[in-house]
């Protein structure tokens, strides 16, 4: 059981390497959901079964098809590609790759010293969800209000200025 | 019954995340920007669900729930911002938007 775990986190650290190179966004997003799925796996395997299926429903499912709809009505095609291209000049992957993997290496370095397991143990969505509706009733509830807030944020962001009131008035109107 | 060391798990979660800041720092197209930051948003919720499963306690998760709800605002509002960018200036380039003014 545990080289599945190994697997799939090599295969989800691979296929985040894959989003972040790619020129196409089609390719990359079809990428990171790859990489969602991994993560789900390895949430299963570490007994979070509950947010293993809501990883696949709601990350993978619902916000990577958000993403595709914004990037199939922008309607972008080569011309796109060969923009990310020009952009992704050679040289500038390095400084922040260094810089990053620099950090990374010093979490690496304060993690080798201690040494714990998890023994993985399934936590049941019962479990979650007493503890949901129970103490943490009001996080829940200010979870929602931020769902509602940006559900009107989105709906006045993505919404077009009407450019005349009538067709006869189009002139007149600016 | 399997035992994964508990660094691995979030050395697992740190290189996620410095994907996503690698990512976030070099590319100027804010879809990919966007698509960064879920990833850097999701290595955090992996860090909590990797604590919470080596105390064996539900905490971790409900705290990956409301980081998921979070994310899922962040995105509707973010992809709206990013459409209105692409009709203001016919661009998806980052830089453009630098200047806030009307």
């Amino acid at each position: 059981m545990e080289i599945l775990f190994y697997i799939a986190s090599i295969v989800a650290v691979v296929s985040t390497i894959m989003v972040i190179t790619r020129l196409n966004a089609v390719h990359a997003l079809l990428y990171l959901v790859v990489s969602l799925l991994a993560v789900a796996l390895i949430f299963f395997i570490i007994g979070a079964p509950f947010i293993a299926v809501l990883e696949v429903i709601i990350y993978a499912g619902a916000i990577m098809v958000l993403f595709l709809f914004v990037v199939m009505m922008l309607n972008l095609g080569k011309i796109a590609v060969e923009q990310e291209r020009r952009w992704l000049s050679p040289g500038i992957w390095i400084g922040p790759a260094i810089l990053s993997l620099i950090l990374l290496l010093e979490l690496i370095f304060m993690f080798a010293h201690s040494s714990q397991a998890i023994q993985a143990t399934m936590i049941s969505p019962k479990e979650v969800g007493v503890t949901l509706f129970g103490p943490y009733l009001l996080g829940v509830e200010l979870a929602a209000m931020l769902l509602l807030a940006s559900i009107v944020g989105a709906y006045h962001l993505s919404k077009r200025k009407k450019k005349a009131k009538h067709r006869f008035m189009e002139e007149t109107a600016e | 019954m399997i035992s994964i060391p508990m660094e691995f798990g979030l050395i697992l979660a740190g290189t996620l995340f410095v994907l996503g800041l690698i990512g976030l720092m070099v590319r100027r197209n804010i879809i990919f920007v966007l698509m960064s930051i879920e990833i850097m948003i999701n290595a955090a919720g992996a860090a909590f669900i990797f604590a919470g499963a080596k105390w064996g306690e539900p905490d971790g998760q409900i705290m990956f729930l409301f980081i998921l709800a979070m994310s899922a605002a962040e995105v509707a509002v973010g992809l709206g911002l990013i459409l209105q960018i692409y009709h203001k200036f016919q661009t998806l380039d980052g830089d453009t938007v630098s200047k806030m003014r009307g």
